[in-house]
């Protein structure tokens, strides 16, 4: 089915998300659309899966115009989806999960499970899946959830597909397997749309390549283009995003971890008997795909895991057991993965939340009373040091950009005197710029003498920061390689397996050396 | 302008692109992936909606509530049931009844809770705005106390079973001793405080401790609160009045009354200056104390507050006990102001209920809930007044109270009644990224 766009524009407010775009997708075809976040991507994308009505524009299959109320709509056009994150039902089967919409009832109204069953092995078979259709979906590793999402759409005669960011929660591996996945459903004639800011991905299987850039189609490129040229659409100038650093210089061990195993309020061994040490002055990069324990790590570290075991000692001083103003008070930074949820008070304005964490005391308070005038004095100093771009001291963080926002925490972070950083994905959602920008604090962290930790499930920022890089895999470090290591090392170890030649155990003091 | 110079510029980034695009870098600006959120707690949620909504909307909602119960009078009325029954011959008459029985209401309202034109000197015309803010002072003081729960992200439905409790504290320090005039006041609002914090304690401290829900909680202790008091009352030796069969207290010693402010003739207490203080305490609490900045700290955001080392299982219980002790000076208000002649098990009346709807009305900020409260004082001083002078029956207030809540909990509602924009909390990301202009314009325009 032949998929056309035209001239699809769509508003929200003064701001325009899409501003008359236009593309066709053939058959048998991937077209990759191409794109920062915030780009427009995602409103297109809703636009054609009915979530959104376009305020101008027409959407065609086959030439014949279509009109979407909902994705109900467009999936009975024959449009499918495969979302970022994963639209199912954790504790359904595969099967039940698959008919889950369109469930056919047999006599008394009785679910015709057998019916999904045998659809779920028709289509894994088509295409080699091998996913079991009485598989619970809570029990299935990320990537095999995500052929179901795929089975799900193709079930509903899906003819277009549109895969959002399908790459982000896959290690390397999976991703080279969605790719062939991918190739595969082209070649049976599905249109493919494959939504991605990832230039390799989109060089390795698109056919066509339209580049979006602030609501608009900048450009259309072939798929022998060059990185540069994709880049260079992309962002519309050009991009450094190896931070400049000098080699480090680590000194003693700061933070030793030893034996630190962690359990989930649900009983389930997050952490697994996790050994590391972080000398003064070096960066720890704990790389490893989302959910393999990262988070709860560095939550054990700040004493926000309630179930700890084992011991995590900063300059010999034990902090397991501490609550978390003791941990702080104990010379942590801390920069959580998730800003909105566990960084920042939206609400409050960027003075407040650059006191968020000092409230008890000298110099922000003074018997009892908040000292407003200190407060603000030292806002107006963060917000000039740290470059953030608000109207004033007084706007809720909530109304600031997600960079803006992260310099807001970072600024609250590295103004106490500081004895150890842990930073959990401390670019994740940021602009080009804001990229650099956090990436030159840690590093003045790090040369400063402070121990770092970076959590990180992109590989680039892994690169760009680590002077050693911890993999970890199911709650536990695969193995801890020096900085630099090659990525095809570090795929492997992020599937959880030891790489051929095991890598030397990295030593800071003989690199350095 | 020369093609050397074009052409070394494209080598250059072409070079620098290179790099990015090896990187093959997550390039991201403005807007982010909105990370899959838990799902808040959906109470939390509703609060903030709530307490979200403008001052405008406050007022629309007032607006509003008036004007359906307007409607309310309308249909209800017998003249105009009347009248209506011929419409169509003599439609004026309908009209001229629905005219006459709402501004007659509402007349009566504004007389009986602002001022009376029918009296002869200002002194006795004003009498109707001081019932006002008698009958607002407790409503302040518990509005005061379940907005700081709200603050803090509870729901503290419990202001009945506070209230009894204080009242009982206050009134059993009130008859019981015979200290010198001052002290015994002090000391018997004291007691009262203390009883309605302790009540509202215990429902922090199970939550903070249990994760019991606030809500489930303080419903139940009010239960307790009342059958507890009740019993008592019917107790001799406890609360009952010595040598009385009636569950009913005995009478509050002069000492331990609130003196009335203005002289005899008018009945505003001296619970009203409390009140004015308690409003200023609450302010500066919430916005210039360390203790106020981590109870809204942990109410907007718990898990910010969490890793920013506030215990919030401490704000929680404080902020309960503060909010308690509050709601236990509107116990205090009504057994030493009010009805110091003893008092039975609805001595509440139903203040703590209405002091929730005092509170969302004003927003959960100190003035507005003291507006608030003056407003709902009015109500009930001149609603009396409505009932006897036009025969509406009170009720009406009450529904014209009930209104003002709903319209306040679905301020979406209120918005497209009063074609309202959309308040914008997050107005649009910027979406202009700080890059410059494309590579190919600056090329071109050299």
């Amino acid at each position: 089915m032949k998929l056309e766009l035209r001239g699809i524009t769509k508003r929200f407010g003064s701001l325009t998300a899409n501003d008359h775009i236009s593309l066709t997708v053939e058959p048998g075809e991937i077209h990759c659309i191409l794109g920062e976040n915030g780009a427009g991507k995602s409103t297109l994308m809703n636009v054609l899966y009915g979530l959104l009505e376009a305020d101008e524009g027409e959407i065609l299959l086959d030439d014949v115009e279509q009109r979407f109320d909902g994705p109900g709509d467009a999936m009975k056009a024959g449009i499918g989806m495969v979302h970022q994150h994963f639209m199912l039902i954790p504790v359904f089967t595969v099967a039940e999960n698959v008919m889950l919409g369109h469930e056919s009832t047999g006599f008394a109204g009785f679910l015709n499970q057998n019916q999904a069953r045998a659809r779920v092995r028709d289509i894994s078979s088509r295409f080699g899946f091998d996913v079991d259709p009485d598989a619970l979906i809570e029990d299935l590793p990320v990537g095999v959830q995500q052929r179901v999402e795929i089975i799900k759409a193709l079930s509903r005669d899906a003819k277009v597909l549109v895969f959002d960011e399908p790459t982000a929660v896959l290690t390397p591996q999976e991703t080279d397997e969605l790719m062939s996945i991918m190739k595969q459903l082209r070649d049976a004639g599905t249109a493919i749309v494959f939504i991605t800011h990832k230039l390799r991905e989109v060089r390795e299987v698109a056919d066509r390549i339209t580049v979006m850039r602030l609501g608009k189609v900048v450009g259309e490129a072939s798929p022998s283009a060059s990185n540069a040229e994709l880049a260079s659409l992309m962002v519309g100038r050009s991009v450094e995003l190896t931070v400049q650093k000098q080699p480090a210089k680590p000194g003693e061990p700061a933070l030793t971890v030893k034996g630190l195993t962690v359990v989930d309020p649900i009983g389930q061994l997050v952490v697994n008997n996790v050994d590391f040490e972080v000398h003064a002055g070096e960066v720890l990069a704990i790389a490893g795909v989302q959910g393999n324990g990262q988070t709860e790590l560095t939550e054990a570290i700040l004493g926000l895991q309630p179930r700890v075991k084992g011991s995590i000692a900063l300059d010999g001083k034990e902090l397991t057991g501490l609550n978390v103003r003791k941990v702080l008070d104990a010379g942590v930074g801390f920069i959580p993965e998730d800003r909105n949820e566990d960084g920042l008070v939206a609400e409050f304005s960027i003075a407040e939340n650059l006191m968020l964490d000092r409230a008890d005391g000298a110099p922000f308070a003074k018997g009892g009373s908040l000292q407003l005038r200190f407060r603000n004095t030292f806002a107006t100093e963060k917000v000039r040091e740290f470059d953030v771009r608000a109207q004033s001291i007084d706007t809720p963080v909530g109304t600031l950009s997600g960079g803006n926002q992260q310099k807001v925490v970072l600024a609250r972070e590295l103004s106490r005197e500081l004895r150890l950083l842990v930073a959990a994905q401390p670019t994740r959602g940021l602009d080009v710029g804001s990229i650099e920008f956090v990436h030159k604090r840690v590093i003045e962290a790090r040369d400063s003498g402070i121990p770092v930790v970076v959590v990180s499930t992109e590989l680039d920022e892994v690169d760009a920061l680590a002077d050693r890089i911890a993999v970890m895999y199911r709650g536990g470090i695969v193995g801890i390689v020096p900085g630099g290591t090659d990525r095809e090392t570090l795929g492997i170890m992020m599937a959880g397996e030891q790489p051929e030649t095991p890598a030397p155990q990295g030593d800071p003091r003989g690199e350095a050396a | 302008m020369s093609q050397e110079q074009d052409g070394a510029q494209a080598s250059v980034d072409e070079s620098a692109l290179q790099q990015a695009g090896d990187a093959d870098v997550a390039l991201e600006t403005g807007a982010q992936v909105p990370p899959e959120q838990q799902e808040p707690n959906r109470w939390n949620e509703a609060l903030r909606q709530i307490m979200g909504g403008s001052v405008v909307i406050s007022i629309l909602a007032v607006v509003l509530a008036l004007i359906v119960g307007a409607i309310l009078i309308a249909v209800t009325d017998p003249g105009v049931q009347q009248a209506a029954g011929y419409f169509f011959s003599r439609p004026s008459d309908t009209f001229e009844a629905i005219w006459n029985v709402v501004s007659g209401a509402y007349t009566s309202l504004f007389q009986g809770s602002i001022y009376n034109f029918g009296r002869p000197t200002f002194a006795s015309g004003i009498r109707p705005f001081m019932d006002t803010l008698t009958y607002a002072t407790p409503l302040i003081v518990a509005g005061l106390g379940v907005g700081l729960g709200f603050r803090t992200g509870m729901f503290n439905i419990g202001g009945q079973g506070q209230m009894l409790i204080a009242a009982a504290f206050c009134g059993w320090v009130g008859w019981s001793f015979d200290l010198p005039p001052v002290i015994h006041l002090v000391v018997a609002v004291a007691a009262g405080v203390v009883g309605g914090a302790l009540w509202a304690g215990i429902a922090g401290v199970l939550k903070a401790r249990t994760g019991a829900h606030e809500v489930i909680v303080t419903i139940m202790l009010n239960w307790i609160a009342f059958y507890l008091i009740s019993y008592l009352l019917r107790t001799p030796g406890a609360l009952q009045a010595h040598g009385s069969n009636n569950p009913k207290s005995p009478a509050i010693l002069p000492n331990a009354i609130l003196p009335q402010i203005l002289g005899p003739q008018y009945q505003l207490h001296f619970g009203f200056i409390i009140a004015i203080a308690a409003t200023i305490f609450v302010w500066w609490l919430l916005e210039r104390s360390s203790l106020g900045f981590k109870f809204r700290a942990v109410g907007e955001n718990p898990h910010a507050a969490r890793v920013a080392g506030i215990s919030v299982n401490s704000a929680i219980i404080w902020s309960m006990v503060i909010g308690g002790g509050l709601v236990g000076l509107a116990g205090v208000d009504q057994v030493l102001g009010t009805t110091t002649g003893g008092f039975g098990s609805a001595i509440d009346a139903g203040i703590g209920f209405d002091a929730i709807t005092v509170a969302l009305l004003g927003r959960s900020r100190p003035l507005g809930t003291f507006i608030a409260g003056v407003l709902f004082g009015a109500f009930k001083a001149g609603g009396f007044l409505m009932q006897a002078a036009n025969s509406i029956p009170i009720d009406i207030v009450l529904v014209v109270q009930s209104l003002i809540v709903l319209f306040i909990a679905a301020p979406p509602l209120v918005r497209a009644i009063f074609r309202l924009p959309k308040p914008g909390p997050r107005p649009p990301r910027k979406q202009k990224p700080a890059t410059p202009a494309p590579v190919a314009e600056e090329v071109a325009a050299r």
